[in-house]
């Protein structure tokens, strides 16, 4: 498949019920899909000719804590034979659990630690699920929208008890995180009425 | 009689001088021979993710070079090339060149500092001295063009900060007239020296199949006979317009992907000839006043920049609602960034793809097998920076 329109086609037509959506933009293929159908369209696009997305770059995860399916489990793919990127997607809720790909990609291994270790987010079958990017003894997952910049705890040296010790975090001021938003030429965007969301300051 | 022989588990760094910096390293050993190896990364992970979260899309440059800090240009370069798709601006061709300029100084930094640390972890003392005098010249000419040796925050999502000082274009040509012979004899101290050889060649071999699976990219993929590279198959800025070679190894070991390395910067001077031979006087940004700011004698005189200047240092631009993955061909391998923006001034989601970090992933498959004395070879060979592996 040299275009990114026959590849759109032959996947809607392979994959048929398994794809919820699919798009073009900035040159890359968007494809959504339901949670139970990752390892079967995983296993297509890897092993079909046409299309040979035999390298799995990356996995994340998007945070919407507001929606009711949370998190955005997000993989993007390369296709060397045909220069095409893939960004497959699907939705899911806080406490779901989801498959591991190590099975059919070997890189998957650290990927889904990383994403386990800042989002949460569980895997099925995963041979060796630590965290990875944290600290040892770590609590809370960072990259949650609902965990503050600042941290909850700061590791200090104490001279009592000689040695490195955990405290709650101790700020003299606040994060401050001021509401630019105003009418700069009002064009483009309307403001909208926002809840005053620098109480704190 | 009968003795019970339990493996060994040695802890190799975290402070290790052939550790490349502050990897943990759990090796279970059989006599010599390693078993098995377990990474335990992170020890410089500073939350780079979550501040840029917090940061307007300008403020979040400078947070690019602390990831892969021996070259920090060609991250940035993700990062502007991210927005600059997604504002759909066009980069002036004087600016283009700067920064492709620049990407290969960066190539030619990082390629020097892994080249000769990998020849220092197998005993060569030389190269790196060699070397690093040479990295030296291409730090001032960071510093000249951006105001610091190492974090240079220089692009911009529609071009680059400053144009280049007076003098500056004459100087790189210069540095690529003598930088071949530079390279001339690290080669002769090490492409053909036995000892290097017999550590290098054969060791950490990985098969094409492999390189895939576990996410390979840049040399290491290179190196195992793939010919891929973004900058041809995926050209970005003024790569299409500039031609060069890209080195292809045989065997996929650690001697060929030191090789890859050596014809890289070959190439790389190269390019960095051709950008001076091309550059032509001309604009370094874009001039849409609401992405790039006014010159300093424009707020004293129009009214409208002084607004654009405050705006675009308080607020800072906005970034339409999309969703995109931009990928650069840094020295270590695929440098992507997968950008989410939510129509406000800050990114909603920044996820830095590092190529050090599948890399990693893969020690203990590279390392089983070999003896104690093979893992700084290899680790060397990875070109591993933690910076961008613990991000």
């Amino acid at each position: 498949m040299n275009n990114l329109i026959d590849l759109e086609k032959k996947i809607n037509s392979e994959l048929t019920t398994k794809i919820n959506k699919t798009s073009i933009k900035h040159n890359q293929i968007y494809v959504e899909i339901d949670k139970e159908d990752l390892i079967d369209v995983v296993l297509f696009i890897k092993t079909n000719k046409d299309t040979k997305f035999r390298q799995l770059i990356d996995i994340t995860v998007v945070d919407y804590p507001e929606e009711i399916q949370r998190f955005k489990i997000v993989y993007l793919f390369l296709s060397h034979e045909f220069n095409h990127r893939m960004i497959l997607s699907y939705f899911i809720n806080e406490n779901e659990l989801i498959s591991s790909l190590t099975t059919v990609f070997p890189s998957a291994n650290w990927m889904e630690r990383e994403v386990f270790d800042m989002y949460g987010v569980n895997f099925k079958n995963h041979p060796d699920l630590r965290r990875i990017l944290t600290d040892y003894g770590f609590e809370g997952h960072p990259l949650r929208k609902d965990f503050p910049l600042t941290g909850h705890s700061e590791v200090r040296y104490s001279e009592e008890k000689k040695k490195v010790i955990n405290e709650p975090v101790k700020l003299e001021q606040n994060y401050r995180n001021f509401d630019y938003q105003s009418p700069w030429e009002g064009t483009k965007y309307i403001k909208e009425i926002s809840e005053t969301n620098d109480k704190k300051n | 009689m009968t003795k019970k022989i339990k493996n060994l588990n040695l802890n190799f760094g975290p402070q290790h001088p052939a550790a490349h910096g502050v990897l943990r390293l759990i090796l279970e050993l059989d006599g010599e021979v390693v078993e098995k190896a377990d990474p335990h990364i992170g020890l410089l992970h500073r939350g780079t993710e979550k501040l840029i979260e917090n940061k307007t899309y300008m403020q979040a440059v400078p947070y690019f070079d602390r990831l892969d800090y021996v070259a920090p240009m060609n991250q940035e370069h993700a990062f502007a090339l991210a927005i600059e798709k997604i504002l759909d601006i066009d980069v002036p061709i004087r600016a283009q060149y700067i920064r492709v300029m620049f990407c290969e100084i960066g190539r030619i930094l990082s390629h020097i500092l892994n080249v000769t640390t990998q020849a220092l972890d197998v005993g060569a003392l030389t190269p790196s001295l060699w070397g690093f005098e040479e990295r030296e010249t291409l730090m001032t000419f960071y510093e000249r063009a951006s105001g610091s040796r190492l974090h240079a925050n220089y692009f911009r999502a529609g071009g680059v900060h400053q144009d280049l000082p007076v003098g500056l274009e004459n100087d790189i040509a210069k540095f690529c007239e003598t930088f071949p012979k530079i390279i001339n004899d690290l080669e002769n101290l090490l492409t053909d020296n036995r000892i290097f050889k017999q550590r290098n060649v054969d060791i950490g071999v990985v098969t094409k199949d492999d390189a895939l699976d576990y996410s390979f990219s840049g040399v290491m993929i290179r190196g195992s006979g793939i010919p891929w590279d973004l900058r041809k198959s995926q050209p970005y800025d003024c790569y299409d317009q500039l031609e060069f070679k890209i080195p292809v190894g045989k065997n996929g070991d650690c001697y060929d992907r030191y090789l890859c390395r050596i014809e890289e910067m070959k190439e790389s001077v190269s390019i960095i000839k051709q950008c001076l031979a091309r550059m032509e006087k001309g604009p370094i940004k874009t001039f849409d006043g609401k992405i790039s700011p006014p010159s300093k004698s424009e707020i004293k005189q129009s009214m409208e920049a002084l607004i654009h200047h405050f705006k675009l240092f308080t607020e800072g631009y906005r970034v339409p609602k999309d969703e995109i993955y931009t990928a650069v061909e840094a020295p270590k391998g695929e440098f992507g960034v997968y950008l989410i923006s939510d129509g406000s001034s800050k990114p909603y989601k920044c996820k830095i793809r590092a190529p050090g970090f599948s890399h990693l992933q893969s020690m203990d498959y590279l390392i089983k097998g070999h003896m104690l004395a093979d893992v700084p070879a290899v680790l060397g060979s990875l070109d591993i920076v933690f910076g961008e592996v613990d991000r």
